[in-house]
């Protein structure tokens, strides 16, 4: 199981890394629909807060490509251990239950 | 298709927020008693691989993209409701750390990718791929049903706008049927191309108790 783990997490690592400044930049389904039948403009709303890595590029990172990147590392990396924390979590409750009802 | 904020009036993102909110608090209830030793790292791994899948824009048709969105993945490999927390993860993340999908959409976004995406596109994909035996079904069925999860999310998107009175379901629900019809077809291809890795690497992980 140790070495699932490792091998999924460096296929999501090399593809935030490595695959994603190669991404499509055009507007994707939904920004282009609402770009077409004029209600982009919408969604130009002040933001309720912002966020660290707005837009998938690393603040103060010059080159552009690797801001991307490194953004892709960190959201890889913040998911994995979110959803496995989560996971853990569950387990440790479902534990806890059963041994109250044991 | 994540939505921003400014997409949808008040009543649809509270309604929506509510709606998600539930399903995930049932989710998390019921998955805390099926959830095994086995499925904590796959939940990470899986989330993580959703994520970075979806950073891949890839061209479509008249100077659009689109990306893996990964609910009936997530699905068939752990369950349902599995498949609904990773999405919620995946989608809440992507809103709080990159601004993509607004605070306010987070609950539609939810419903649109997780609740219609992973959750409704399991039962098509359990429905299609008992229709054919063997992985020749599974394939057929997740294909058919990954297709399905980013037209039918779609939908419901453009259903959304024209209840928030954003734009007329008239203009909104064939524009976002069209073109998701052929990110659909990128998800299906993907979906089936994982899947048949993972039958030849490791088959016993499509054995794994679902949630």
């Amino acid at each position: 199981m140790r070495r699932i783990i490792l091998i999924g997490l460096l296929i999501a690592v090399a593809i935030a890394l490595f695959l994603s400044p190669f991404a499509s930049q055009s507007p994707d389904g939904l920004e282009k629909v609402a770009d077409d039948k004029g209600f982009l403009h919408k969604g130009e709303v002040k933001e309720v807060f912002s966020a660290p890595i707005p837009d998938y590029t690393l603040p103060g990172v010059k080159h552009e490509g690797i801001a991307t990147s490194l953004a892709g590392l960190i959201g890889t990396l913040v998911v994995f251990a979110a959803a496995y924390g989560l996971g853990y979590l569950l387990k440790k409750r479902s534990e806890r239950d059963s041994r109250a009802e044991g | 298709m994540h939505i921003p904020d400014g997409f949808l009036d008040t009543k649809t993102w509270v309604t929506l927020g509510v709606v998600s909110a539930g399903t995930v608090g049932l989710a998390l209830r019921k998955a805390s008693k099926k959830i095994g030793e086995k499925q904590i790292p796959l939940m990470g791994v899986l989330a993580a691989f959703i994520f970075a899948a979806q950073m891949l824009n890839f061209p479509v048709a008249g100077g659009t993209s689109g990306h893996f969105m990964g609910g009936v993945l997530a699905a068939i490999l752990l369950g349902p409701l599995a498949g609904v927390l990773i999405m919620a993860i995946v989608l809440i993340i992507q809103c709080l750390v990159f601004q993509d999908g607004g605070l306010t959409a987070l609950g539609a976004n939810i419903f649109n990718m997780g609740i219609i995406g992973a959750l409704v596109g399991y039962y098509f994909y359990l429905g299609l791929s008992r229709m054919v035996a063997g992985t020749r079904g599974m394939f057929i069925g997740a294909f058919i049903a990954s297709w399905l999860s980013i037209v039918l999310a779609a939908g419901a998107c453009a259903a959304e706008l024209a209840v928030s009175g954003t734009v007329p379901l008239k203009v909104a629900l064939p524009a976002m049927a069209g073109v998701h019809g052929l990110i659909g077809i990128g998800e299906g291809l993907i979906t089936v191309a994982v899947l048949s890795l993972i039958l030849k690497a490791r088959p016993d992980l499509l054995e794994t108790e679902k949630i």
